[in-house]
């Protein structure tokens, strides 16, 4: 995103916003809950309790193991969420491969935040799910 | 004849720094202490420009305590003074504490000016002053400042300028509401009704401001006040006011609401368009004044142009753990604009980057680490092996630091027995096998207590250590924990 485009046209565009009126979007597009990373800083650390959920606003991230790539996020993807609502530490590494931008809904406000918003809830639970049936997929 | 000898004159030097505030003065004061030579150079005529125009209304938020457990010229003291630069020497401590007359907690604009200036004068910080940073270009191997002075050649940019430029979020007739920075006394807002665009700090400080003169202030947002945060936290004070106002339905309102658009009415007032965030539906307001409470932004002159990351609307710098530019290498920042480095935030919990109390620390490592990335190796202190567990238990005790800068720093030792200071992001992916690291977390319970982290082969290895109701970790406990962990 070129700096100058508004934070509520960018969530707008993702699928998990995809319901939500502006003044909704407004309400969550807080400035201040930007994060930013140099490409190759890491954003979330195995092993680490007590993060956050967060949503790819721009760049590119890379999920590893053991630094084996399981997977890419972009624009639109979000993660942390499964540490947070289980209340665990961290199961992979996530680095920034490019400088990126993301959301961050803090750890102990995910839940209040997804009660405010059933209908983020539940694109989430539809994106968990496809995760899921691919995993399953895989396995058949 | 004498030789008056110039400050800072334009020309070649390894780092500059632009700005006279807490940051900038900070910065160039461990600088000195390192031996690297530099320039400074502000715009302002005298050290704190920023403390004689704002907060507009009132005194500072952050503590100076005047009297505290430990003797004001010592380290630990730094602690209970959140306002003060820090020194390695014992006259240039608590240069604040030094001027509060000890009618409130925190101190005035002047108190806060004159310790800063005490700072820059006993400390021998020298100045370029009326010295305004134009523009910029990026050479083969740094940085030249186009100044109202003459260019400056270096290889490190330390930029101290604030976040002190009136920023408006982008409403439809915004331009005709005048900014916080533009707001008159409180005593012309007497009998009239106000609407202040804005729930943050700035918005709450100028509704504190004008509850005994305003008939009637609406703070409009699209975002609730957080009041549990905000429970815990030292700008609570300005919202304690106008939220009880709020709370017996009387003449203050805090909505929670997007602003549609704002227009003059005929009477030469203001007319608001919103809708409704956490209770939908339109609301329309009038009133006779208005402010945008909106906030600032950092003054980044051009260095947008070539290609510095920002994050918040563009008005913040996007920066590594140590401050740097994540887009553009050798541009700093130091000073609040610190908080562009947000660290872990394990739980919610922001790092103090923002006040003084924290990005004096800060700055004292970035000179550190720009030292060192100059090719100045700096050397850290060495410790005999049995002295490591005691040396670890006190800092958790009383290291101002680690205290201050809750899970964003970290007292590390290696595993040769050199013990050092850093942000805790930067030890757990850079440091070698077997650095052990020691912080004072929060969670978002508010419960206050030590973690140590080792890095192992596999990855890092957290453990939270059990809270103490005085915060004496010196017990039997504490000392096995650390010293399993040493092994």
């Amino acid at each position: 995103m070129a700096n100058g485009e508004d934070l509520v046209d960018t969530l707008r565009r993702f699928n998990l916003f995809a319901d939500l009126d502006r003044a909704e979007l407004e309400a969550i597009a807080d400035p201040d809950s930007e994060r930013s990373f140099a490409a190759g800083e890491r954003i979330m650390r195995r092993g680490m309790s007590g993060s956050s959920f967060y949503v790819v606003l721009e760049g590119e991230a890379m999920v590893a193991l053991d630094d084996e790539e399981l997977n890419r996020l972009r624009p639109g993807d979000f993660f942390g969420e499964i540490s947070t609502l289980l209340d665990e530490p961290l199961t992979a590494d996530i680095t920034a491969q490019t400088p990126m931008r993301v959301l961050e809904i803090p750890g102990p406000r995910l839940e209040a935040f997804l009660l405010s918003y059933p209908k983020v809830m539940l694109r989430m639970l539809v994106t968990e799910a496809r995760r899921l049936q691919e995993v399953l997929a895989w396995r058949s | 004849m004498a030789v008056v000898e110039e400050v800072s004159p334009p020309g070649e030097y390894p780092v500059v720094v632009v700005g006279s505030g807490p940051g900038g003065l900070q910065t160039a004061y461990a600088l000195a202490r390192l031996g690297i030579p530099h320039a400074v150079v502000s715009q302002d005529d005298s050290p704190g420009g920023m403390f004689r125009k704002w907060p507009i209304y009132q005194r500072l938020l952050s503590w100076t305590k005047p009297d505290a457990p430990h003797e004001r010229t010592s380290r630990a003291y730094e602690w209970y003074d959140h306002n003060s630069l820090i020194a390695d020497e014992p006259e240039l401590r608590a240069t604040v504490a030094e001027e509060m007359d000890r009618s409130f907690m925190v101190p005035s604009r002047p108190e806060m000016e004159r310790g800063l200036a005490a700072f820059a004068e006993r400390g021998g910080v020298r100045v370029r002053y009326g010295c305004r940073w134009e523009s910029t270009r990026r050479e083969e191997d740094g940085y030249v400042l186009v100044t109202s002075d003459g260019e400056y050649r270096c290889k490190a940019v330390v930029l101290a300028v604030g976040v002190t430029e009136p920023w408006k979020s982008p409403i439809p007739g915004i331009e005709e509401v005048p900014h916080y920075a533009e707001t008159p006394l409180a005593r012309e807002f007497q009998g009239k009704s106000v609407l202040i665009i804005g729930k943050r700090n700035s918005g709450f400080e100028l509704a504190d401001g004008l509850e005994p003169w305003a008939r009637q202030i609406f703070l409009v947002s699209p975002r609730s006040v957080q009041t549990r945060i905000l429970a815990s936290s030292t700008v609570r004070v300005r919202y304690y006011e106008p939220l009880e106002d709020a709370s017996w339905g009387g003449g203050t309102f805090a909505l929670d609401a997007a602003v549609e658009r704002i227009e003059r009415t005929e009477s030469g007032g203001f007319r608001l368009h919103a809708q409704g965030t956490t209770r939908p539906g339109p609301i329309t307001l009038e009133a006779d004044a208005a402010i945008a409470a909106t906030g600032f932004r950092t003054p980044l002159q051009d260095l947008q142009d070539l290609g510095l990351a920002t994050v918040a609307d563009g008005r913040i710098p996007a920066l590594t753990p140590y401050w740097e530019s994540t887009t553009l290498p050798g541009i700093y920042f130091a000073g609040n604009v610190m908080q562009g480095a947000a660290g872990l935030r394990k739980h919610g919990v922001g790092s103090a980057s923002g006040t003084v109390s924290g990005f004096r620390y800060n700055a004292r490592l970035m000179a550190r680490h720009i030292a060192q990335s100059l090719g100045h190796p700096q050397e850290l202190r060495q410790l005999e092996r049995k002295d490591i567990v005691p040396f670890l238990l006190s800092e958790l005790r009383s290291g101002s630091e680690i205290w201050t800068q809750k899970s964003y720093l970290t007292r590390a030792v290696y595993p040769d027995g050199t013990t050092g200071i850093l942000p805790l992001a930067h030890f757990l992916d850079h440091c070698e096998e077997g650095s052990l690291g020691v912080t004072i977390e929060m969670n978002a319970e508010g419960a206050i207590y030590p973690v140590a982290y080792v890095r192992g082969r596999g990855g890092i290895d957290e453990r939270e250590l059990p809270p103490h109701p005085l915060h004496d970790y010196g017990g039997e406990e504490y000392s096995r924990a650390l010293q399993e962990l040493l092994v």
